[in-house]
């Protein structure tokens, strides 16, 4: 189910990520600001903004599950985030990475960019916690969406929080008052953007296709009478009920 | 600051770069353990099985 188009999908992800790592050091001229370690932007914010997006699109699958009742949109939801806060964490190392080489310090506290973004994925840190604190499947489900939900929603209020604040170093890229990108580097900024967005589909459909097939298998060893294994302990992983096919 | 010299510059955009890869590469590892685990488990449905022998109407 999860697995189909992943072929494809994943030749994509691989085509467009080598073109644009190609654009960005064959391509992409050097800023005349930072020189060459400006190339870290190209990596460092299309995973910002894929990360940030992803944990939006967990908060609207978590929706689903709260409207419908349909577990699957639990799992959607889960894995969104699982997969986002795996783009966090490399937004967080790059970052520092590019603090360190562009004014001297791995951290900027006094930085809201940076600050509102660690505030964001510390939030999402808990939510697996959270998960694994609650026993009953169908309460874990549930208070995970609302987490979800109210969670995604501090998304894009923080985006906006950040961006009417005064940047103290942090600089501002695609704004209508600055920043604004020459035609080559913007080129190689979509590009990248494109990649990472493949990037994340991808993922995500790996990660649902193993978690469908993990399901299927626990129906199985139920029907042929392996109950005592197919039992699982407290796990922060949804348990999606997915009956195998009755043969008629 | 002043921009980097292409040496020194060279290492943190390496850095950078290496730390992505590595993500994805940790990421497909992980995947790897979990699709051998998912086989493992379908071998042993496999023997479940063909222990409580054929199927009726199969």
């Amino acid at each position: 189910m999860y697995g189909k188009g992943l072929r494809p999908l994943s030749l994509a992800t691989c085509l467009t990520l080598t073109a644009a790592f190609a654009l960005v050091f064959f391509y992409a001229p050097l800023d005349a600001d930072q020189g060459f370690i400006q190339k870290i932007f190209y990596v460092h914010v299309p995973m910002a903004i894929v990360a940030l997006l992803g944990f939006v699109a967990g908060a609207v699958m978590a929706i689903g599950h709260l409207r419908t009742g349909d577990r699957r949109w639990d799992m959607r939801s889960y894995v969104a985030i699982h997969v986002s806060l795996i783009l966090g964490v490399g937004v967080l190392v790059t970052g520092a990475i590019w603090a360190k080489a562009s004014w001297g310090h791995w951290w900027v506290w006094d930085e809201p960019t940076l600050v509102s973004f660690l505030i964001v994925f510390l939030l999402y840190a808990t939510y697996q916690p959270l998960r694994f604190s609650i026993e009953d499947p169908e309460r874990q489900a549930r208070y995970a969406s609302v987490f979800a939900i109210t969670a995604g929603a501090f998304v894009p209020l923080n985006f906006l929080a950040v961006r009417l604040a005064e940047s103290l170093a942090h600089p501002r890229v695609l704004s209508a008052t600055g920043g604004a990108l020459p035609g080559d580097m913007r080129l190689t900024f979509l590009v990248s953007l494109a990649g990472m967005g493949l990037l994340f589909v991808t993922l995500w459909k790996y990660e649902m296709a193993s978690k469908h097939a993990s399901a299927q298998l626990r129906a199985l060893r139920r029907k042929l009478g392996g109950e005592e294994r197919a039992a699982t302990g407290r796990s922060a992983a949804p348990q999606a009920p997915l009956p195998i096919r009755q043969a008629s | 600051m002043p921009a980097l010299p292409l040496d020194e510059a060279g290492k943190y955009v390496a850095g950078a770069y290496v730390t992505f890869l590595a993500l994805i590469l940790v990421y497909v590892a992980i995947m790897a353990s979990k699709l051998s685990r998912i086989e493992r488990e379908l071998e042993e449905l496999n023997d479940l099985a063909d222990q409580r022998g054929p199927v009726d109407g199969a």
